[in-house]
């Protein structure tokens, strides 16, 4: 057992000469919330999509748990307990908000390629599919279609499908984005309160949303690491206050 | 990663389908039933087998593009190769009918899982664009190879004893014997899609990059969806290589890969019936057709693209939009 249960060394990636992250050290530490925040183009994705084996690195690698896993495919990463959200909202549309958790919920049955079995034998999800749902306040929902939802609650529901896998940790992309006040708080509160037996580590746009969410906040610039620690010490750096005057933030 | 086709083309009525039919279902079922037991005394038995070896063609089509969203657009290599293969076991080795439609599904399935194992690394039209490519070779070595006899085909295939008890050659006991061949494929897509591995399927079809996060390794189950279909495909392909008593390039080509696209798409993508009403409507009409001056591609053409036009689902798709619920 580690203290640092995701890091990143030397972390590169180019696309065709551009390079989109440039030598980024990153070290998450276990049971923190920790945010990645950067203004747009800042590379703050390509470091999200390159921790979940979505893209693969140019140069660099990977630890997560003491392991490396800097070669292997984005399942088996998730298999491994470090499980992501997306930007857009990462729903199955037409699949019922039930149906959207149980998928999370039934690899561990060992029947996902039994196409001759009949599809009652998932109904033993259902008490904790409802409870998940419950936990993210959807119980109302929980027989609509997810293409059904307002953009809030779609996002709510993403985070109980992911929940559902009881990840060691948790990538969210932008939970926050695109949501009403209303929503910001409810699902920040939801944020903290998974976090408890977890760590999560967040890509956000803007500065004030986490900072009372966040243990470790990193700034990214242009693909490089600006500052790195609380929120008290990064709002007071004076390039992270230049990095965003363009968006009136920090 | 979103640019398959079935998710492109409005797969949403077949989701609902399932659940949306509720307590008509069975009702619907016992008539269809009935319907098909009583078929051939009021039409033409053949003509209702080719339209159930169509149906199940195209139901094993959309298992693949309805479900799990993969465009085929070499089907017939399935379907042709499987009556190539049963005729020649049936004529040739004279197997009994049922080991040479088995013998015949058997080789789809290995089929299947080559063409799958290549075409699925590839998604929306590349996919389907190697699936063609794949076909177009069957269909060479169904021109070229000795046993297919080329042009001319493997003719007079005996359709035989079924089980060593049922004499096939009459209308009315091949009849029921396809109609229970079409029953127990139907019934193994319908479960097929109804089950956890379904599921899955679905949740590919609708997101495949939430699908990996949830670690699943989607290729996998997109390579057994494949496989199902190749298998069904072939099914169809074999038996109607003995309702026929013949294999021909017809089987093979890839206009054949293109009509079950066309029936799938008319009667309703994603649906469990949407492909039977699309196989009936596009046999019915050859078959009408073929007996006036009309030109069939052409008539059947404009049905195709008003159908795309005004109801984008399919027919039963649109219906069960459009149902009270």
């Amino acid at each position: 057992m580690t203290d640092i249960i995701l890091e990143a060394r030397n972390l590169t990636k180019e696309f065709k000469g551009f390079v989109a992250v440039r030598d980024v050290n990153l070290q998450v530490r276990r049971g923190t919330i920790h945010a990645l925040i950067g203004p747009n183009g800042a590379g703050k994705s390509t470091v999200f999509n390159l921790l979940t084996k979505f893209l693969a690195p140019t140069h660099g690698q990977i630890l997560y748990d003491g392991r490396d896993i800097t070669a292997m495919k984005p399942a088996d990463v998730a298999l491994m307990g470090l499980v992501r959200s997306f930007q857009i909202s990462a729903v199955f549309p037409h699949l019922s908000v039930l149906e959207n958790v149980r998928v999370a919920l039934q690899r561990p049955l060992g029947t996902s390629f039994h196409f001759w079995k009949s599809g009652s034998t998932l109904h033993d999800l259902h008490g904790r599919a409802l409870d998940l749902i419950e936990a993210v306040n959807l119980t109302p929902w929980a027989h609509h279609t997810a293409a059904e939802l307002p953009y809030g609650r779609k996002r709510a529901l993403e985070i109980a499908t992911t929940l559902a896998l009881d990840p060691e940790v948790m990538l969210l992309d932008e939970p926050l984005a695109g949501m009403g006040h209303e929503d910001i708080e409810r699902t920040a509160a939801l944020i903290k309160r998974v976090s408890a037996d977890r760590t999560v580590l967040m890509v956000e746009h803007n500065l004030s949303v986490v900072a009372h969410l966040s243990d470790t906040i990193t700034v990214l610039r242009r693909g490089e690491i600006l500052a790195e620690g609380p929120y008290e010490v990064v709002s007071k750096n004076a390039q992270v206050m230049e990095a965003y005057m363009g968006t009136g933030h920090a | 990663m979103t640019s398959q086709i079935g998710a492109e083309t409005g797969v949403e009525a077949g989701v609902r389908a399932p659940a949306g039919t509720g307590a008509r279902t069975p009702l619907l079922v016992g008539a269809g039933l009935l319907l098909a037991v009583a078929a051939p005394f009021a039409l033409y038995p053949v003509f209702l087998m080719k339209v159930l070896c169509f149906a199940l063609f195209a139901c094993a089509f959309n298992l693949l593009i309805g479900f799990a969203g993969l465009m085929s657009f070499g089907h017939a290599a399935f379907f042709g190769t499987a009556a190539y293969v049963a005729a020649h076991a049936a004529k040739a080795w004279a197997l009994p009918p049922e080991l040479a439609v088995l013998a015949a599904t058997l080789v789809a399935a290995a089929l299947g899982l080559v063409f799958g194992a290549i075409a699925i690394r590839r998604q929306g039209i590349y996919f389907a664009m190697i699936t063609l490519a794949l076909s177009q070779m069957i269909y060479f070595l169904a021109l070229q190879l000795p046993f297919t006899h080329g042009e001319d085909g493997i003719q007079a295939v005996p359709r035989g004893m079924l089980f060593g008890v049922i004499d096939l050659m009459d209308p009315l006991a091949m009849y029921y014997s396809v109609l229970a061949v079409f029953l127990a494929g139907f019934a193994l897509v319908w479960r097929a899609v109804n089950s956890p591995f379904g599921q899955v399927l679905k949740a590919i079809r609708e997101n495949e990059p939430r699908a990996i996060s949830l670690g699943y390794r989607t290729e996998r189950y997109k390579l057994l969806a494949f496989v199902l279909s190749a298998a069904l495909a072939g099914l169809a392909g074999a038996t109607k290589a003995l309702v026929f008593q013949l294999a021909s390039l017809t089987d093979v080509t890839w206009q054949m890969s293109g009509e079950v696209v066309l029936m799938t798409l008319l009667g309703g993508m994603g649906t469990l019936f949407g492909p039977v009403v699309g196989a009936a409507l596009v046999v019915t009409l050859e078959s009408y057709l073929a007996a006036t001056s009309l030109p069939v591609p052409v008539v059947i053409g404009c049905i195709f693209v008003v159908c795309v036009l005004v109801f984008r689902r399919g027919i039963v798709g649109e219906l069960l939009a459009r149902w009270p619920k």
